[in-house]
């Protein structure tokens, strides 16, 4: 009986583990997944640190499992000493241990946070591309200063060259996530945030909100569609000829509230589009 | 503007789904009183419980309270993981994304405040009295107030389901989202004066305790020889008494938004959100580590009493409760490593995050260690606590890698974070309570739960908690992001939905199992009585007296020169010393006015909410005059005979 219920119990635990690796082989799992520079060192980071974590963990299973096995009531031939109740030696080794890994982490975390603070320029002589990233109520605005032009829910980019985000919101907070090429960074609204991801293989990866912002906040999501640089080149020509104009009033218009906004694209008719919607928490609003 | 504000019959729920709730809750509330005056049992309510000053009593409330909000906030996760299993690509689920939402925003509301925080106090109220050799707290009639402001705070959220709406802006309500510009409703309101009012009562309590603690110990027991459950308690009530005010200082800025139109954290005119979300966080950091020590007390009691040995390392445990006391105010920026702070600012809390992790580790070698060479018994308090193990190790796994800012990046606001801090809750806080609940159930009630049905509920609920949150933390690492009510069937993400929504099934099916043990147990309590008063073989001072004990807790005490005193005269044979004659014993008259300053708070509350601005008057004049009344009264305390406490002890000797 109590051998049929083990087994029982091995046959489900089986299962369960062959069905999750079989899903998870079928599925993009984005973090693990990067096509980024800082993508990938993210990931690095991730799989260093748990290893690291393990170190601990396991011991603390292990011993958990053995402890209880061997002390339970019921297992009399066991050592009892109901008043052995501190060791200096063990207690010295988990104070120590835990602080040498916490040590070796502390430093993993001193240098990465300096390596890959989102505010640091990438590194390339491949110049960078500059996008403005505008949250709205309940839509991407990415605006492209540099080539006059910019886009609603979708984001092309050019592989291998770095990226300035720029990044703010006209709506409540937001946070600006592409989780196959780098880390996510808050949108704020009065404030101007900074983000430096570069993509290293071209594709389309998903990004989205991260953090509530309303009613349509689920539907905050876009494409970045990373392509040669040719192809962006000539994406960016055909953009320039888009027959919308994005000026104040139009922006206006676009940022009142919306779900489940088309694509869209315009030449970029407000050159400081991006500032003012910054500044526009500061200072009197621009008359139309 | 009209004599009842904003208030109108629009207020009350149109859509079916809220309808359905809103109609269940007044039905069970209907139920209640009905039931109540059938039995004829209003008067001794009054007169036993809702006007007692027993901290005993009062735990007993607390726990009632906490456990009906457990439900309602299960009911909560059920709609969320219903609608999260259903609403991919063309089907939008049962639920809109506004009352979406509302539901989840008060999930996490109410279990913190009101499930969380309430099996704490309760569990506090009932044990650390016992524990310390006292016969009550150091303030008997604030302890009172403090408990029926929390159900002030328990009526006001949950009105919010019945008369208006609920906020939609997640549990912390960040600014702007929360302010008028964004949240023109009552619903943001309801969620600032709930957790005012219950917050005003938790700070109150942490004073209470805190002076408890170290002006009410029986002679001799030193701190050192605390039970770790009272260290624990000491901590977490001064990071309550230092962390509340924050909360009530931000959540009073908030509402001056709201009300008067400041620009506190608003984005316009000068306003910053990023303050409040520090502000939020310095309160909330510090609100985990509230909730979490006094679990990690329980499991230091369970532990030692069913290893029947030494808690391992004291000293150790001691220091390492004080270290995570202090850290815990010095970390509260990993909430939002995404902000934009420089490198420099990030790694600082980054690595004081996880420096936490040291002492955390210590305290779980130490338990372990406990068990080592001792007796183990596998009852269901330990089963919590074993649980407790498996999961929160790996919940501190996951943790001190959101610890790495550049890792965080990468985590934050998605589904492996939401997996992260569910796993520390529930599989530390929760767990730990339940341990707690089983472990003194039979001290409060003279009878224990029934063992078979707590091991199917242990069982339920952990395999349960797996389902549930294993898929999550799967999804985060998919670029999943956390309060969805929606998202494309091509993601692939609807599997993992609906094994994590049969997860809460398994969870519900726990708490049933709990809820028919609770039921079985009293049912059958004759068959579990436990006349001893120390039916699991304990150590400290609570199992000296008997169960359940009586008002005045001892009659007399020995004074305390060991830890474990009990345990101690156990080994001596001198467990039930009697002395030559009894005395008379003084305890606190029962008192309605704390009920009675609560349902003033409540007016001013809900009149704050709907803008009735004579009915906020009227409830802050009501608080003052009651106050005053309170302290004009001089005749606050009553004498228990000595020939009564000489027939209870000799029953029980």
């Amino acid at each position: 009986m109590k051998w049929a219920r083990r087994l029982i119990i091995v046959a489900v635990l089986a299962i369960v583990v062959v069905a999750g690796l079989s899903y998870l082989g079928g599925h993009n799992l984005a973090v693990l997944n990067p096509k980024g520079l800082i993508a990938t060192q993210e990931q690095r980071l991730l799989i260093i640190a748990t290893l690291l974590g393990l170190i601990v963990v396991l011991p603390v299973f292990a011993l958990t499992a053995g402890i209880v096995w061997r002390y339970r009531a019921s297992n009399t031939r066991a050592t009892y000493q109901p008043d052995w109740d501190h060791n200096p030696v063990l207690e010295f080794i988990w104070w120590g241990i835990p602080c040498a890994i916490i040590a070796v982490l502390a430093v993993i975390t001193w240098t990465s946070s300096h390596q890959l603070d989102p505010y640091r320029p990438i590194s390339s002589n491949v110049k960078p591309l500059t996008v403005q990233v505008v949250a709205l109520d309940w839509k991407w605005l990415f605006i492209y200063p540099e080539q006059h032009i910019a886009t609603v829910n979708f984001l092309p980019l050019p592989v291998n060259t770095p990226i300035n985000f720029e990044i703010t919101s006209d709506a409540p907070m937001n946070s600006f996530w592409i989780p196959q090429l780098g880390g996510q960074m808050y949108a704020m609204p009065g404030m101007s945030s900074q983000l430096h991801l570069l993509a290293t293989t071209p594709g389309v990866y998903r990004g989205s909100s991260a953090n509530i912002s309303g009613q349509g906040f689920a539907g905050m999501h876009f494409n970045a569609q990373v392509v040669g640089a040719a192809d962006f080149a000539t994406w960016v020509k055909a953009a320039q000829a888009a027959p919308q104009r994005l000026d104040w009033n139009r922006y206006t218009h676009l940022s009142q509230p919306s779900q489940n906004n088309p694509l869209a694209t315009y030449q970029l008719a407000a050159p400081d589009l991006y500032d003012t919607i910054v500044m526009k928490f500061m200072m009197p609003m621009p008359q139309s | 503007m009209s004599v009842l504000g904003k208030l109108t019959l629009n207020a009350l729920p149109h859509d079916p789904v809220t309808m359905g709730g809103a109609l269940s809750m007044v039905a069970a509330v209907a139920g209640l009183v009905i039931l109540i005056t059938y039995l004829r049992r209003w008067g001794w309510l009054w007169r036993e419980w809702l006007t007692s000053l027993d901290p005993k009593k009062i735990g007993v409330m607390y726990l009632v309270v906490a456990l009906v909000m457990l439900l309602r906030g299960l009911a909560d996760a059920l709609m969320m993981r219903g609608q999260q299993a259903l609403s991919a690509g063309s089907n939008h689920g049962f639920l809109s994304a506004d009352h979406f939402q509302q539901v989840l925003s008060a999930h996490g509301t109410i279990m913190i405040f009101f499930v969380a925080m309430g099996l704490m106090f309760g569990l506090i109220n009932l044990v650390v009295p016992l524990q310390i050799g006292a016969r009550d707290v150091a303030f008997p009639f604030l302890n009172s107030v403090s408990f029926w402001l929390y159900v002030a705070g328990v009526v006001l959220i949950n009105l919010s389901l019945v008369v208006g709406e609920f906020a939609a802006t997640g549990w912390l309500a960040y600014p702007p989202l929360s302010e008028l510009a964004y949240s023109p409703g009552v619903g943001v309101d309801y969620w600032i004066w709930s957790l005012q009012i219950a917050g005003v009562g938790s700070l109150l309590s942490g004073i209470n305790f805190f002076a408890t603690i170290l002006r009410l110990r029986r002679v001799g027991m030193t701190l050192m020889k605390m039970p770790l459950f009272v260290w624990s308690v000491l901590n977490s009530m001064v990071l309550v008494i230092f962390a509340f005010p924050i909360l009530t200082a931000t959540l009073g800025m908030l509402a001056l938004d709201r009300l008067l139109g400041m620009h506190f954290f608003t984005a316009d005119g000068g306003g910053n959100p990023m303050m409040y979300v520090n502000l939020i966080w310095a309160w909330g950091h510090p609100e985990v580590y509230i909730l979490i020590l006094p679990a990690f007390g329980v499991f230091s009691e369970v532990v030692a009493t069913f290893s029947s040995k030494r808690l391992f390392g004291y000293t150790s445990m001691v220091v390492a409760l004080a270290a995570i006391t202090f850290l815990s105010f010095l970390v509260w920026l990993h909430h939002f490593f995404t902000m934009g702070a420089g490198a420099d600012v990030n790694a600082f809390f980054g690595i004081m995050t996880m420096v936490i992790a040291i002492p955390t580790g210590v305290k779980v070698f130490n338990w372990l260690f406990t068990m080592y060479r001792g007796r183990i018994r596998l009852t269901t308090p330990m089963l919590w606590f074993l649980g407790f193990v498996a999961t929160f190790t790996l919940g501190g796994l996951a943790g001190v890698l959101m610890a790495v800012p550049a890792i965080d990046f990468e985590l934050h606001n998605s589904l492996f974070l939401v997996a992260h801090f569910h796993t520390m809750i529930v599989g530390g806080v929760v767990f730990g309570f339940f341990a707690g609940l089983t472990y003194w159930f039979p001290k409060v009630f003279g009878f224990k739960l029934n063992e078979r049905l707590g091991r199917y509920a242990f069982w339920f609920w952990l395999v349960g908690f797996l389902t549930a949150f294993i898929p999550l933390y799967i999804l985060g690492i998919m670029g999943a992001t956390r309060r969805l009510d929606h998202y494309d069937a091509s993601l692939g993400w609807q599997g993992l939905f609906i094994v994590a929504a049969a997860g809460i099934v398994m969870i519900c099916i726990g708490v049933g199992f709990q809820v028919l043990q609770l039921a079985y147990s009293i049912w059958k309590r004759d068959e579990n009585r436990d006349t001893t008063g120390d039916p699991w073989d304990g150590r400290t001072l609570e199992w000296s007296t008997s169960s359940p004990p009586p008002e005045y807790n001892f009659a007399t005490l020995p004074p305390v020169n060991v830890r474990d005193p009990f345990w101690a005269a156990k080994q001596a044979g001198q467990t039930h010393p009697q002395p030559a004659a009894y005395q008379d014993i003084t305890v606190p008259k029962n008192s309605p006015l704390g009920l009675v300053i609560a349902g003033f708070s409540f007016l001013v509350g809900f009149g704050l909410i709907w803008h009735i601005w004579w009915l906020a008057a009227v409830g802050l004049l009501g608080v003052i005059t009651t106050i005053v009344m309170r302290s004009l009264d001089d005749e606050t305390e009553r004498i228990i005979p000595s020939r009564e406490v000489a027939a209870h002890e000799e029953a029980h000797a």
